[in-house]
């Protein structure tokens, strides 16, 4: 071989122009994320100099009770409407795989809309909806008041759910549910024996996504929370209209850690799952 | 024969216009193991998932051990089935997907433990108990799949295509495995094959479908040696057919006028037909001799004889196929076995030859 054959494809790692690519990516992907992380040790006040290692923003976050109540807000928001979401959307995606019915290219159609609509009109029809068709009291005690914002996490994170459950499905032997039901297994534990160990790895990834896409929403929740009812991403924009302060670093810093830990389970298990079950096809 | 188990009346299903099984009736007794044989599409894992309760019927009645199953549905009926694809749970242990019908009809524990243990030593897993299905190869998936279905103890067994996935030793090695397990338990095992070798070797009676409709029923040799029409002739094994006027038929010879053979075909026994009506003659590759014919000599016997030249030979190890050209251009297949190593004067291509066959050698189809 000589030395001027051209480079197989991942001989171009090598090389410096590829290298200078992948560096200028990763800066601009990861740069800002790695200042406000930074920031959030900084002595100062003002997110500019660095004067100064420090934990004290971690300890004011965790005094801040109005910061702390809208984080608990975000994660119960985000845990309730992630459980419903992923439930009902593998139902769809079953019922979507297992049966015809007339209108089910409208239905298809329909299901995917929330994915499509831009965000800040499904905020507004959210506010709409709820100050004229549905009005939520916002009276009720906690977590019912976070009622109005868990129906609208739900409404745009079950298709999502859907459609990775669905794509799943394609991969299902018809035959696995048939052999249950003949060694005697019911409707019911046929699905659940079955069908629910092969959803599982998109049960997976789709509850993974609907959470964190509750946990990150801004717009559609800022049209939806009242007063009382504040998650963290509504607090935080709060906060920055008066000064971006190293607690707000202090408070994101501490969100990117559990969403990337929360990913990181979430993708090994998976692995795990789908590993095996490719396996024993 | 035994005591009936499975009836089935006049079965037929139909999806939208067309019809999977058209007006089956069957019977099928108890302790036998029956294949239903057919090219795919023929109707017969319709008919086998319509035993099973996973498809139901447009149509008539299937009794098994006398109760009308036709509605009931597969969780309810005393029939287990060998999926094509195994369908072993890829998430379950050997001994939980060998357990699992045990522990839906809430067997106790103790017992089910036992059964598992016996039902892995008869398809001889023991000793991996513990494996996931991932761990298995194709054949021992199938013994899983095997497994999990006798542990129940069914009146019926059903088996889909169960060898079309393995490979061909694995495939003859099976054969015989799945016919002495079959003795062992005394199940009635129901296979849907579309391999007539495997339903002539491991069967006791074989009925043979085409286009939803059952053609005929009968013994393995019976199928093979008087085949009921043409479909049935040239599905099982190889054939050479001849079609031709019934010219005479008495009780102790008959007389087939073909064009296609140049001649007459003469038979040392009577037809159920009317003379004059078209027939055809089944003549099997095997039961036709081959004689050198040479320049002057005279016919190895006069009838039942043609001359024919070799046109193609093809050697397959144990036997060699021929065929030969007759006079009117068609080709006739014929096999020799090879059993000598060496052959003093073997048949080459271009050769003339004779071809001859026993007055009783062809079967006669009336359609």
């Amino acid at each position: 071989m000589s030395s001027k054959s051209p480079p197989a494809p991942l001989d171009y790692l090598r090389r410096w122009p590829l290298r200078l690519w992948i560096a200028g990516v990763a800066f601009f992907l990861y740069a800002p994320l790695v200042t406000l992380i930074a920031f959030s040790f900084n002595e100062s006040r003002r997110n500019i100099v660095w004067t100064g290692f420090t934990f004290d923003w971690y300890a004011q976050v965790f005094q801040d009770d109005a910061l702390i109540e809208a984080f608990v807000n975000s994660l119960t928001i985000a845990a309730i409407s992630t459980v419903i979401s992923v439930i009902l959307g593998a139902l769809v995606a079953v019922a979507m795989w297992r049966f015809r019915f007339p209108g089910k290219p409208v239905f298809e159609g329909l299901l995917a809309l929330p994915i499509v609509v831009p965000e800040i009109c499904m905020g507004v029809a959210m506010l709409v909806f709820f100050s004229r068709i549905l009005p939520w009291p916002s009276d009720l005690p906690w977590p019912l008041d976070l009622g109005a914002i868990t129906i609208a996490h739900v409404s745009f994170s079950f298709p999502f759910v859907a459609v990775i459950v669905r794509a799943r499905l394609l991969s299902f032997n018809r035959e696995l549910e048939e052999a249950a039901k003949d060694l005697g297994a019911s409707e019911w534990r046929a699905f659940m024996d079955v069908l629910v160990p092969h959803m599982r790895p998109a049960l997976v990834a789709g509850a993974l996504l609907a959470f964190t896409l509750s946990l990150d929403d801004f717009v559609i929740t800022f049209f939806t929370s009242g007063p009382d009812t504040v998650t963290f991403p509504v607090k935080v924009y709060s906060m920055v209209r008066f000064s971006v302060t190293p607690e707000v670093n202090a408070a994101s810093t501490l969100l990117i850690l559990i969403t990337v830990v929360l990913t990181a389970i979430g993708l090994r298990m998976q692995g795990k799952d789908i590993a095996r079950a490719e396996g024993g096809a | 024969m035994a005591k009936t188990l499975i009836s089935i009346q006049n079965i037929t299903k139909r999806f939208g216009n067309f019809a999977a099984v058209d007006d089956v009736s069957l019977e099928i007794a108890e302790g036998e193991f029956f294949a239903l044989l057919g090219p795919s599409g023929c109707g017969k894992t319709t008919l086998l998932r319509m035993l099973a309760g996973l498809e139901m019927p447009t149509e008539g009645q299937i009794l098994i051990d006398g109760q009308d199953m036709s509605r009931v549905p597969p969780n309810k009926r005393p029939v287990n089935m060998v999926f094509q694809s195994y369908a072993v749970f890829p998430h379950m242990s050997v001994k939980a997907n060998v357990g699992y019908g045990l522990r839906i009809d809430k067997v106790a524990k103790d017992e089910i433990e036992a059964r598992v243990r016996e039902a892995l030593a008869l398809v001889k897993l023991d000793g991996l108990e513990e494996r996931k299905p991932d761990q298995l190869s194709g054949g021992q998936r199938q013994r899983v799949a095997l497994a999990r279905a006798l542990v129940k103890r069914p009146r019926v067994l059903l088996l889909d295509e169960p060898l079309s996935a393995l490979d061909a030793k694995l495939r003859e090695a099976m054969r015989s495995e799945l016919a002495q397990i079959q003795e062992k338990v005394g199940v009635t095992f129901v296979m849907v094959t579309h391999d007539q070798d495997e339903a002539l070797a491991m069967a006791t009676r074989c009925g043979v479908m085409h286009r939803g409709v059952l053609q005929q029923v009968a013994a393995p040799s019976d199928l093979y040696e008087y085949p009921n029409n043409r479909f049935v002739a040239d599905f099982i094994g190889s054939v050479n057919l001849f079609e031709g006027t019934l010219t005479i038929d008495e009780p102790d010879h008959a007389m087939i006028e073909s064009e296609e053979l140049g001649g007459p075909i003469h038979l040392d026994h009577g037809v159920t037909g009317a003379t004059g009506a078209t027939v055809w003659a089944a003549l099997r590759p095997e039961k036709i001799a081959m004689a050198h014919r040479d320049e002057g000599a005279a016919a190895p016997q006069e009838t039942n004889v043609v001359p024919g030249v070799v046109r193609h030979l093809s050697y397959l190890g144990n036997e060699t196929l021929y065929e030969v050209e007759i006079a009117c251009g068609r080709r006739i297949k014929v096999t020799r076995s090879n059993v000598a190593r060496y052959e003093e004067r073997g048949f080459s291509g271009g050769e003339p030859v004779w071809l001859s066959w026993h007055p009783r050698a062809p079967a006669v189809l009336l359609s």
